[in-house]
């Protein structure tokens, strides 16, 4: 009994401790946030490092990374340095609003993020009760934006669904569509979603519509035997590039061959290590951003980012790149101070942000609306001869 | 003091217990009050009680009970998400955030409740590790239900469909209440640490007295031989299902805590999956099987540490596991086990000396 009452006295000890250190920093950062906040303005960023949404936090913290430096390296906004800290969020709702208090404690100004649209909502919320500005690099979803201080650089889900359902009718590729979704990914479900309704609209007719979930996104030959059956002329992919190269490869070996198009999410499929880039001929998708466009600008970033990073970069890095660049011009445009209070600068930007007009490396002369929408028109990239080539 | 000296071991003990949340709540309160404390600190707070209340009652199940159970998010779930439907179709109905949020903890808890119940009769009959298994299964048969469920709701009434929101058919004034795989968004922000606290308290009451009451000792009898406890006309059956129902229902209670602090719901692996049912037994396994304070500190320490670490940035979850292991270690392993015995008694010597 003496020894179970010592040792829980150690460990209450200890954990109060634990505890009070947390404070103690936590205290700390606070007074220091609010009296370094005049040298520089403090950026923070949120998404998925680990985790298997890894490789999309993780382009977007190379791509604003990458933006942060040119920009200090030209001598910052308005003269003034950027600080930028990128915390995970594991692709977790409850973990990123952690991620969220732990940049509000290092004195965050504005919120570049968050990268993945569930966690993004959540941190929203927060975001607008402390009324902080951000401005989410890729998250999708309509909510993202709900609120007026918050902006997006991507494409919303139902704005891709529509686009990809109107190209297909009005270039009459197909009477027949097929589609396979992820019913468990806000993205995949969100912009089929729009597609379906768009469809009725449109000049042809879905004749499967097959979803898979998360967690079985290895094998598709149940669906795309169900559109081949069905058969359909052109099977929709609203999904991410690595599982649409194993729907292609999969959809090769049972001889069918119909039109496949895609999202943004399908860009990089080229770059997927062991796939066979024949077989992504005349696949179409829409695409915010292409790493072999000849645009100067484009070219610029694509060779950066390689030389910094290794690796080409994705339509991730691209909207992240062009996020800092949008704080960028609307914190000049606002002739924002670095010793304002987030709060301030929020009032300051919300009105900025629909003032300014950016050339990015995902748009040319990109401007924003009140309800956080960018104006930016997707691109229709067609694979041909093993690259990719912009359809006019 | 004396008092203290005089009252039984057992009472004693749960006193301690008690003191010690209610400690940590008055120091945490006081330093939010005088803003002491980091905003990751004060944002962790509410998931913090959340964690607590699953640790206690899986311990009540594991420890106690003595079966094992793998399925504890999936009751959270049960109890998140009907919680947070029921508050979003009440949120104009009940504009009193209290009676909304009372409500809400009540149907929580009776529906995870019933699943327990419901998962309980057939499979607490067994002899063996059944409950594993099938509670495995229904952690993830809830999450995937979760996954598909899309219910709205307009001026007809309520709609259901298991394919895609647009399969409802809502009419112009309707609204997606529970939306797939994108779960519930815009639940009320209704949980508090306080509401937290007092619901450690009324959990912490409830499995305490339970394990002290003819019930729990009928409970642990059975845990301890099976046989002697049927031969002395212990209804097993029964008494299992009071223990796993209850700990199901207290699982229910924490989902409801964690739904009202995030603004959308999600039924994902990493929240409401295996992972976090495994996540709630380490809790119990490194707290002490059966020890009920153990399990309320080691809920604390494991949920503070990644966010205490993050100032390790890349290296975070690395430490983190390693830090597991070490205190996994110091735990249960029989060498530090004896060490610190050893230390122990050195250390109770050096007392009488100097007294």
């Amino acid at each position: 009994m003496r020894f179970k009452k010592a040792v829980s006295a150690a460990l209450a000890a200890a954990m109060s401790l634990t505890l009070l250190a947390g404070c103690g920093s936590g205290g700390q950062q606070n007074s220091q946030g609010s009296s370094s906040g005049g040298e520089t303005f403090k950026i923070g960023g949120i998404g998925p490092v680990t985790g298997s949404a890894a490789v999309y936090g993780e382009a977007v913290k190379n791509g604003a990374e990458l933006a942060v430096k040119e920009i200090n390296e030209a001598g910052g906004i308005n003269g003034v340095q950027i600080e930028f800290n990128y915390q995970d969020d594991e692709n977790d709702a409850e973990k990123a609003v952690n991620a969220y208090n732990t940049l509000k404690d290092w004195g965050m100004q504005m919120l570049l993020g968050t990268v993945t649209s569930g966690p993004c909502v959540s941190v929203g919320e927060v975001a607008q009760a402390d009324n902080i500005f951000m401005l989410t690099p890729s998250g999708t979803a309509v909510d993202c934006v709900k609120y007026d201080n918050a902006f997006r650089v991507c494409f919303s889900d139902p704005m891709q669904g529509l686009e990809s359902a109107k190209y297909i009718g009005e270039n009459n590729l197909a009477t027949k569509v097929a589609a396979i979704y992820d019913s468990s990914d806000v993205y995949s479900t969100g912009i089929y979603n729009a597609f379906a309704e768009e469809a009725e609209n449109q000049n042809f007719e879905i004749v499967a519509a097959e979803a898979f979930t998360g967690e079985s996104k290895s094998d598709f030959s149940v669906q795309i035997q169900k559109a081949k059956d069905a058969g359909a002329e052109l099977v929709f992919l609203p999904f991410y590039y690595s599982e649409a190269s194993l729907v292609l490869k999969q959809a090769a070996g049972m001889n069918y061959s119909p039109i496949f198009f895609g999202c943004d999410g399908m860009d990089g499929i080229l770059a997927v290590e062991g796939f066979d880039a024949s077989l992504a001929n005349d696949l179409i998708f829409l695409s915010p951003f292409t790493p072999t466009s000849e645009d100067e600008a484009i070219q610029k970033f694509v060779k950066d980012y390689e030389s910094a990073y290794g690796g080409t970069p994705n339509q991730f890095a691209a909207d992240a790149y062009d996020g800092i660049y949008a704080i960028k011009a609307a914190l000049e445009k606002a002739e924002a101070a670095s010793d304002m209070s987030p709060s301030d600068l929020c009032e300051a930007m919300k009105t900025a942000m629909t003032e300014v007009t950016i050339d990015g490396v995902t748009a040319k002369d990109l401007t924003w609306e009140a309800s956080g929408e960018p104006s930016k028109a997707p691109m229709v990239v067609k694979i041909a001869d093993g690259d990719y080539a912009v359809v006019e | 003091m004396k008092n203290m000296k005089k009252m039984n071991k057992m009472t004693r003990d749960n006193l301690i217990t008690y003191l010690m949340v209610f400690v940590l709540f008055l120091v945490m309160q006081i330093l939010v009050s005088s803003g002491n404390v980091s905003s990751l600190l004060q944002g962790l707070l509410v998931p913090l009680c959340a964690y607590i209340i699953l640790a206690v009652s899986l311990n009540l199940t594991v420890g106690i009970l003595g079966e094992l159970s793998l399925g504890h998010a999936g009751f959270m779930c049960v109890g998140a998400f009907t919680s947070a439907f029921f508050s979003k179709c009440m949120v104009n109905t009940i504009p009193i955030a209290g009676v909304r949020y009372f409500l809400a903890l009540l149907i929580g808890a009776a529906a995870a409740g019933i699943c327990g119940i419901l998962v309980g009769i057939p499979v607490l009959r067994l002899k063996g590790d059944y409950l594993a298994i099938v509670t495995l299964a229904f952690g993830e048969i809830i999450k995937n239900i979760m996954n598909i469920l899309f219910i709205g709701r307009d001026s007809a009434g309520f709609h259901f469909s298991t394919t895609d929101a647009r399969a409802l058919g809502l009419l112009e004034d309707g609204e997606i209440i529970i939306n797939g795989p994108q779960g519930i968004t815009g639940t009320p922000k209704d949980s508090t640490f306080a509401v937290g606290v007092i619901l450690i308290f009324v959990t912490l009451f409830i499995v305490l007295n339970l394990i002290h009451s003819r019930s729990g000792r009928a409970i642990m009898s059975i845990r301890d031989n099976r046989i002697a406890a049927e031969s002395v006309g212990i209804n097993i059956t029964k008494y299992k299902l009071m223990a796993f129902s209850v700990s199901a229902a207290l699982a229910g209670v924490a989902g409801v805590i964690y739904a009202h602090n995030l603004a959308n719901l999600m039924a994902q692996p990493k929240n409401f999956g295996y992972n976090m049912s495994i996540m709630i037994l380490v809790f119990v396994v490194l707290g002490g099987i059966g020890n009920i304070r153990g399990s309320v500190i080691a809920a604390i320490i494991l949920t503070l540490l990644p966010e205490l670490l993050r100032g390790l940035n890349d290296y975070r979850m690395l430490i983190y596991a390693v830090v597991f292991i070490a205190m996994m270690l110091f735990n249960w392993s029989p060498k530090a086990i004896a060490w610190r015995e050893k230390y122990a008694a050195k250390l109770k010597r050096g007392k009488k000396k100097e007294v």
